[in-house]
């Protein structure tokens, strides 16, 4: 195991929202390391070809990687090839998303990796054969139903995760990036019809549905080639 | 580590701190023990796991939150529903007007949506007025609001934009009660869609976005506001200070993975930012009566 080094205490090391971000990561690496080591002797072997997702909040961590290695694929492929007669508006917007979404990609990848190197899924192989990225409608309804499915993801997740010290910083993680996902979503819907940002809500104003991670992931394999397993994640 | 140091630095913002811990020599010795018995690498933990015996959450803790929260909901429904049919709304074209009811509609439910979750302890209405009044005589920064859409626009941004960064602040305090977290990320993220289509129609509007802060996008760029209204800047900019954040737990966000692409822009962007509950309340203060 690597050697922690000391943070540096001439800071303020705690704000009213807990341990300042920048020493936030070793202190997740130490906690998750442990983890890491006693779900490794809980999991079972994956099946071959089939990754697993984990157990924990580290689970849950992965799981958020995976969407997000989604978005960020799906939107890079758009910026690489954009739709027939795309606006400058709305490529200006593409690219702002793509950016995000890779940004939450390789932070999650980072992350995790510092918390708990041995537990981090691969790369995903996607599948976007049924989408014609040659025709706006077809982009938009994908974006629209990625970034609502991030939403409902997250907001679903966020009662997954555990109450330790670890586990609340996560949420507050997730709680930084869902609120850009609605925001994403919001805005897809207005370029497909303006004003329907938040026809999403229900009689008492919530945004739904909330899924759960199996049911996030059953609609999600459309676009994911890699099998992924989550039976190990928190219920 | 000095865990004596992070006491003190908890001190700085929290004096309760010792008393939290029993006492601060206590508090050493039972760390002490702790560490002598477990890995260098559980050392962390076990100070969380301190902490966490310290700030427990208890159910009061969860409806003083429900409550902040109401009262965040009672005067954003109470804005709008002032606004939708006012002088300044009827200017808008027929969409913006539609846009404005749905958000209307959705922050009234979530007034009775907390009433009733909240039964009896839920706090009463306060009384508002929009024009940011509260002491100055003859009329707050916002005096002429209702008739003026842009300036409508800009007051509803900076509720949403503050919305967002308040629930967010709060999620951590909810986690003993899942049912009740849960339905706080739903209020969340409707508050976040509510804000991406204001600063939608903002754009669209193209009226009092300063010009070193164009374009203004549905998502937070640093810390602009992405308004220009003197008369109440410096409350504004409260709104969006600190979401020019790029690092998160301790991960640079700028050029990440090797993406140059992600500069500071976008980095501030992919990451709203939390606020405190007496952030929230410097910024709300000035349209709550006393």
């Amino acid at each position: 195991m690597k050697k922690q080094s000391s943070p540096p205490l001439q800071e303020p090391m705690i704000s009213e929202y807990g341990l300042q971000r920048r020493n936030m990561l070793k202190y997740i690496g130490a906690g998750a390391a442990l983890m890491t080591i006693s779900n490794a002797c809980k999991k079972k072997n994956s099946t071959s070809g089939t990754v697993n997702l984990g157990s924990g909040d580290v689970g849950i961590l992965n799981y958020a990687y995976a969407l997000e290695q989604l978005e960020a694929a799906f939107y890079s492929r758009v910026i690489a090839s954009p739709y027939a007669g795309i606006s400058a508006l709305e490529m200006e917007y593409m690219t702002d998303i793509r950016n995000h979404e890779v940004a939450h990609r390789e932070f999650f990848k980072a992350a995790i990796t510092g918390a708990a190197p041995a537990s981090i899924i691969p790369s995903l192989e996607v599948d976007f054969s049924t989408i014609n990225f040659t025709s706006r409608d077809s982009v938009l309804a994908t974006a629209k139903a990625f970034e609502d499915l991030g939403v409902s993801a997250y907001n679903g997740a966020g009662q997954l995760l555990s109450t330790t010290a670890n586990g609340t910083v996560y949420l507050g993680l997730a709680g930084k990036i869902v609120s850009v996902e609605a925001r994403h979503a919001a805005l897809i819907r207005d370029l497909i019809s303006n004003g329907t940002f938040a026809d999403t809500t229900d009689a008492n104003g919530l945004d739904v549905p909330v899924r759960t991670p199996a049911q996030v992931l059953d609609i999600a394999k459309t676009y994911i080639k890699t099998k992924l397993d989550a039976s190990n994640l928190p219920s | 580590m000095n865990l004596q140091n992070i006491i003190s630095e908890i001190e700085k913002v929290d004096p309760s701190i010792n008393d939290r811990l029993d006492t601060r020599r206590s508090a050493m010795k039972q760390f002490a023990n702790i560490s002598g018995k477990i890995a260098l690498a559980a050392v962390p933990l076990a100070i969380a796991s301190m902490f966490n015996k310290a700030y427990g959450q208890t159910p009061s803790t969860v409806n003083d939150v429900l409550n902040f929260a109401l009262t965040l909901e009672y005067l954003e429904a109470e804005f709008y529903t002032k606004i939708v049919g006012s002088p300044g709304y009827l200017t808008a074209p027929a969409v913006a007007q539609a846009a404005l009811t749905k958000i209307k509609n959705d922050e009234n439910a979530h007034v009775a949506f907390l009433k009733t979750v909240l039964g009896t302890n839920a706090v009463a209405k306060p009384n508002f007025d929009f024009t940011g009044n509260k002491s100055i005589a003859g009329g707050g920064p916002f005096t002429g609001y209702l008739t003026n859409y842009a300036v409508q626009l800009a007051m509803a941004q900076t509720f949403e934009d503050t919305g967002v960064r308040a629930y967010k602040g709060q999620a951590g305090n909810l986690q003993s009660n899942k049912t009740v977290l849960t339905a706080a990320l739903q209020i969340h993220s409707v508050e976040a869609r509510h804000a991406s289509h204001i600063r939608y129609m903002r754009r669209a509007l193209d009226a009092a976005i300063p010009a070193g802060q164009k374009p203004l996008k549905p998502w937070i760029t640093l810390n602009y506001s992405g308004i220009e209204y003197p008369p109440a800047q410096a409350n504004i900019n409260l709104s969006f200070a600190g979401d020019e954040v790029t690092t998160q737990a301790g991960v640079n966000i700028v050029g990440i993975g090797g993406n140059s692409y992600i500069d500071a822009k976008a980095a501030s962007e992919a990451f709203d930012e939390p606020l405190t509950k007496a952030e929230v309340l410097t910024i709300v203060n000035p349209f709550i009566i006393p």
